[in-house]
């Protein structure tokens, strides 16, 4: 039964799902903190307030970039996931 | 505690050893939602745009074969379909379509290159016909009109080309810049508007292909280096004030640093294009998996805004791959009075 276990690939299909989650936890922290900083900016420069928002866009389209390459590689383990070892 | 810890094994083993079997039944097979997912990602030898019940409206695209002892040879991929089943894998004189879509010959030590106009190289057919269009015209009008104000289609395009040229050129290339702006801007405008095409739907997914982001990287990578200048190349084989046993280790990372460059171009534009696109699929996909018009309505207004988001990721990657391109250019053609500057 213990070896049956080890031998499914659902422990790959949950690490990619745990993975895609824990991805969406460091973008969501990443574009956060971007997002917060840009309203503190703003708030002590209403008159800057164009230039903070364009940067804070394309910092955010970088870091979100950078949590899709680790979808991608969830998305690829659990769609080749029913392979038996 | 002891107690706390011993329940939530149970009942991490009962999950366990419940879905266990299950992960087999998953996935596999033609109607999955993967499935579904990677045939609109993916390029393929047909165009298929809808099925109405059980007809295919699909353009069955020219499959273009050289080889040494045949020459060119030139076949529809209606020959490679089966006639019951619209299903690769039917063997035409001695090649066959495989199940990864893929033109295979029967004889494995036979040599061919694959010239087939696929889905993708149809869109960027129909993507370099649009941009041609937009620029041509463009120009044409200034021809014309020698210094007047745009109107038409040059007052549209005019404050994207003064963008690129003064947002994204000047500043990061510095007095050069005239020699790599029509570089830029066909950069940009190519990746835009072939992102853009790409959200329509029907169309097939075309910077989301790394073979087409890759060639743009690697074209990137053989402008900057070969107008790299003397000052540029000797920060990466001799960096100029660092001593020897560090340089040991700070050249092979300076050459490898040649290349993270142009994959780090090539993996962003694919990954935000091709996971934008899963998401809305995904959500489409959803209407079928639950069968229900209740979920058909949520789905929807999610795509739509999910649409709106892509929109603006569609113009911020070609914003951003343009504005990386002429930083790695500016760097390899800064002048000698910029090192100064550093020590």
């Amino acid at each position: 039964m213990l070896t049956s276990l080890l031998l499914t690939a659902g422990f790959a299909l949950m690490g990619a799902g745990i993975g895609a989650g824990i991805v969406a936890i460091g973008a969501g922290l990443g574009i956060g903190r971007i997002g917060g900083q840009a309203m503190e900016g703003i708030a002590r420069q209403p008159e800057a307030a164009g230039k903070i928002q364009t940067a804070m866009l394309i910092i955010a389209a970088l870091i979100e970039v950078v949590s899709l390459f680790a979808v991608v590689v969830c998305l690829l383990i659990a769609l080749n996931g029913n392979l038996t070892f | 505690m002891v107690r706390k810890i011993l329940c939530l094994s149970a009942l991490l083993s009962v999950f366990f050893l419940t879905f266990s079997e299950k992960a087999f039944a998953a996935s596999g097979g033609d109607d999955d939602e993967t499935s579904f997912i990677m045939h609109h990602i993916k390029d393929s030898h047909v165009w298929h745009f809808a099925t109405a019940g059980d007809t295919h409206i699909a353009l069955k695209l020219p499959v273009i074969i050289y080889s040494t002892d045949r020459g060119f040879e030139f076949y529809s991929s209606s020959d490679f379909l089966d006639p019951e089943t619209h299903l690769f894998g039917k063997e035409h004189n001695g090649y066959y379509i495989n199940e990864y879509d893929k033109l295979k010959s029967i004889d494995e030590n036979r040599w061919f290159i694959d010239l087939s106009i696929t889905k993708n190289v149809a869109m960027l057919f129909l993507v370099l016909a649009i941009t041609l269009y937009l620029l041509l015209s463009t120009s044409k009008h200034y021809k014309s009109n020698p210094n007047k104000a745009p109107k038409g289609i040059a007052s549209f395009v005019e404050p994207i080309v003064l963008f690129v040229r003064d947002e994204i050129a000047l500043p990061n290339i510095g007095p050069k810049y005239k020699k790599f702006t029509p570089y830029l801007l066909t950069l940009f405008f190519f990746i835009l508007i072939g992102n853009l095409m790409g959200l329509l739907p029907g169309a097939a997914n075309l910077t989301g292909n790394i073979a087409v982001t890759i060639t743009l990287a690697i074209i990137t990578f053989f402008v900057t280096n070969f107008n790299g200048n003397k000052a540029y190349w000797k920060h990466v084989v001799a960096t100029p004030g660092v001593p020897l046993p560090l340089l040991l280790i700070i050249v092979p990372v300076e050459i490898i640093g040649l290349f993270t460059k142009p994959f780090a171009l090539t993996v962003r534009l694919f990954v935000a294009i091709t996971a934008g696109h899963i998401v809305i699929l995904s959500f489409i996909g959803l209407i079928f998996v639950f069968d229900s018009y209740a979920v058909g309505v949520a789905s929807t207004l999610m795509v739509v805004f999910i649409n709106l988001i892509e929109l603006l990721v569609a113009t911020i990657q070609a914003y951003v791959f343009t504005l990386f391109s002429a930083m790695y250019i500016g760097s390899a053609v800064a002048e000698h009075g910029h090192e100064e500057a550093h020590h």
